[in-house]
């Protein structure tokens, strides 16, 4: 009898906690600014789109699960800014591994791996993402941490290597958000 | 060494299993023996083990193992991805200790390519690979507690697993499979909350194991279900190629992190394994926990000593150019255009590079023939090997001790089946 006691000392010292629980739908958790979830694609301040369908985010995936289509940007009314632009640009999220190739990959930071993880479908067809769902500011936003404490890096680099710049590949634009 | 030190204590006698080494047939002529399946989808198997289990009574009489249920052909989509994009396949097989096996992919292909790999990277390497072993510890330690019935500690554990993955999501990005080790180093440098938040962790950590060891070493009914149960003796370990925790629980020093001086940032901080005396169920639980400890110990000594410099190694043929030179420099862009479609290309050669991975000796054996995919990769995966030797312990064992056994060997059934 005094073993189960003795057995169950650390059990019984857990009741007078509080609980870790959190509770989810309710409260969201911010994500820390390095996290990576839902692609965006981005467009530069004129309206044109970033993206100039080179695919190399597709040659990049692991998971084959990018497909861009590209074709010449049309005279009338440009798209890209580049020559081309994606004409198709699907991402297959069922497929995604969210490694984050796609964005170390592009070269002008036209795709970026956003916070949102909520990606649940009742089908399959809804989770190949459309060149309009990944350009469209996702519906809610979920919250992120400190940018300036969790995604600048420690090192002053221009003391490192004589190159200091704050842009990385989740933060393209440099600043907070 | 330690063990010759020791006062001479008396091993059963375990014989390697034949014409199978890990197939155990009953000797008994005992009419009702009875065959039963456990698995694969029973919740003591870790995964999708399959034990074929001949019982005389209550007693396990014959053992069989049925493996590859998830069989994911990691080592041939290796073959067909470039070393940069294998990167991110090697995490999924040891799901639980899954940057070591980042860790140790892209040491066998520096060591094909002869790369250098900043001091910094080492230690950020170390920082992770310790973290990850608590985090398989920390499952190991709740699931298996969940096989002995006691649902309390899996709850900790999880909770307290949390903490540690939150570590992985500030530095990499991702909870699990961070594919945060690269070729030449890490993907990005700690930021700068980093440092506090790991102390943080370490102190709490720290706490909270003196709880977990009051919840298996002193509690009675635990010591009854563990101590005495599945004895592996050393020379039986050393015979089956047992390694990692299941070794050391046998008394035997082997730890790739202290053997031959180590290997990455190891060589520096020096490592002393440890080692319980037994080999029964208790100690692989306890040796778990003590290396908790010293994961701890180690980080600490990691943020201590952090060297200042770069965080990737500064070869333009094999590391992505810095993302501010793609804007800047052309011939930057072109070495990251040949990077991400082609891969960089790797010398002709072959390499086997073992790794203490959570569970003992991860290796990579990797033949290269010059171009950007390699050859052949086969892995050594270390919870197979541990499977292997299960029908031999369990022989003579209650069923229920056959479940307390298989917990204490912590087989992952990705890691095995790969």
């Amino acid at each position: 009898m005094l073993d189960q006691v003795k057995g169950f000392s650390v059990t019984l010292r857990h009741l007078f906690r509080k609980p870790v629980t959190q509770e989810y739908p309710e409260y969201r958790r911010p994500v820390y600014p390095r996290f990576r979830g839902r692609h965006q694609l981005h467009r530069h301040e004129n309206g044109l789109e970033k993206c100039v369908g080179c695919s190399l985010c597709a040659a990049a995936c692991p998971a084959d699960c990018i497909r861009v289509v590209p074709a010449e940007n049309p005279v009338e009314g440009r798209v890209s800014a580049g020559e081309r632009y994606a004409r198709i640009y699907e991402i297959n999220m069922a497929r995604c591994i969210f490694c984050g190739y796609c964005e170390l990959a592009c070269p002008f930071d036209a795709i970026t791996l956003g916070n949102d993880f909520e990606l649940s479908e009742i089908s399959r067809d809804a989770l190949v993402y459309t060149k309009d769902m990944l350009l469209a500011k996702p519906e809610r936003r979920t919250p992120s941490k400190s940018v300036e404490l969790y995604d600048v890096p420690v090192q002053e680099m221009e003391r490192v290597l004589g190159m200091y710049d704050v842009i990385t590949a989740t933060n393209p634009e440099g600043a907070p958000e | 060494m330690a063990t010759t030190e020791r006062p001479t204590k008396l091993w059963p006698t375990l014989e390697v299993l034949s014409p199978i080494p890990s197939e155990l047939s009953p000797s008994t002529d005992n009419p009702d023996v009875l065959e039963i399946n456990l698995g694969p989808n029973h919740p003591s198997t870790h995964g999708v083990l399959r034990l074929v289990a001949k019982l005389d009574g209550e007693i396990v009489v014959g053992l069989r193992n049925e493996l590859g249920y998830v069989h994911t052909g990691i080592e041939k989509n290796l073959e067909q991805k470039t070393y940069w994009k294998g990167i991110t396949y090697v995490p999924r097989m040891d799901y639980l200790s899954f940057f070591t096996g980042e860790v140790g992919y892209c040491m066998s292909v520096e060591k094909l390519l002869g790369l250098e790999v900043p001091r910094r990277a080492e230690y950020i390497r170390v920082i992770f690979q310790e973290l990850t072993r608590l985090h398989s510890h920390l499952i190991f330690l709740g699931t298996g507690s969940v096989d002995l019935g006691g649902i309390a500690l899996l709850f900790y554990c999880f909770r307290d697993r949390d903490h540690v993955l939150d570590l992985f999501e500030m530095v990499t990005g991702q909870r699990m499979h961070p594919r945060y080790c690269q070729v030449g180093g890490v993907a990005e440098d700690l930021p700068r909350g980093f440092e506090p938040e790991a102390r943080k962790l370490v102190r709490y950590l720290r706490n909270k194991i003196g709880e977990y060891e009051g919840l298996i070493e002193k509690n009675p009914i635990w010591r009854e279900r563990t101590v005495g149960v599945g004895v592996i003796p050393p020379d039986f370990a050393i015979k089956m190629a047992l390694s990692g925790p299941n070794l050391r629980a046998s008394g035997v020093d082997w730890d790739l992190r202290s053997a031959n001086g180590g290997y990455g940032a190891y060589r520096e901080l020096g490592y002393s394994p440890v080692l319980a005396e037994n080999g029964d169920t208790f100690d692989r639980f306890w040796v778990r926990v003590q290396e908790m400890r010293s994961s701890l110990d180690l980080i600490e000594m990691c943020l201590d000593g952090l060297p200042s410099g770069p965080h990737i190694a500064d070869d333009r043929k094999v590391v992505l150019p810095p993302r501010h030179e793609l804007h800047t420099s052309m011939e930057s862009l072109i070495h990251h255009f040949k990077i991400v479609t082609e891969g960089f290309r790797v010398p002709a050669g072959q390499v086997y590079v073992p790794i203490e991975s959570a569970r003992g000796e991860f290796g990579f054996y990797m033949v290269s023939d010059g171009g950007p995919k390699p050859w052949r990769v086969r892995l050594r995966p270390p919870s197979f090997v541990a499977l292997e030797s299960i029908a031999a312990v369990a022989n003579g064992h209650y069923l229920a001790d056959l479940i307390a056994i298989l917990a204490s060997l912590d087989p992952v059934m990705g890691d095995c089946d790969r």
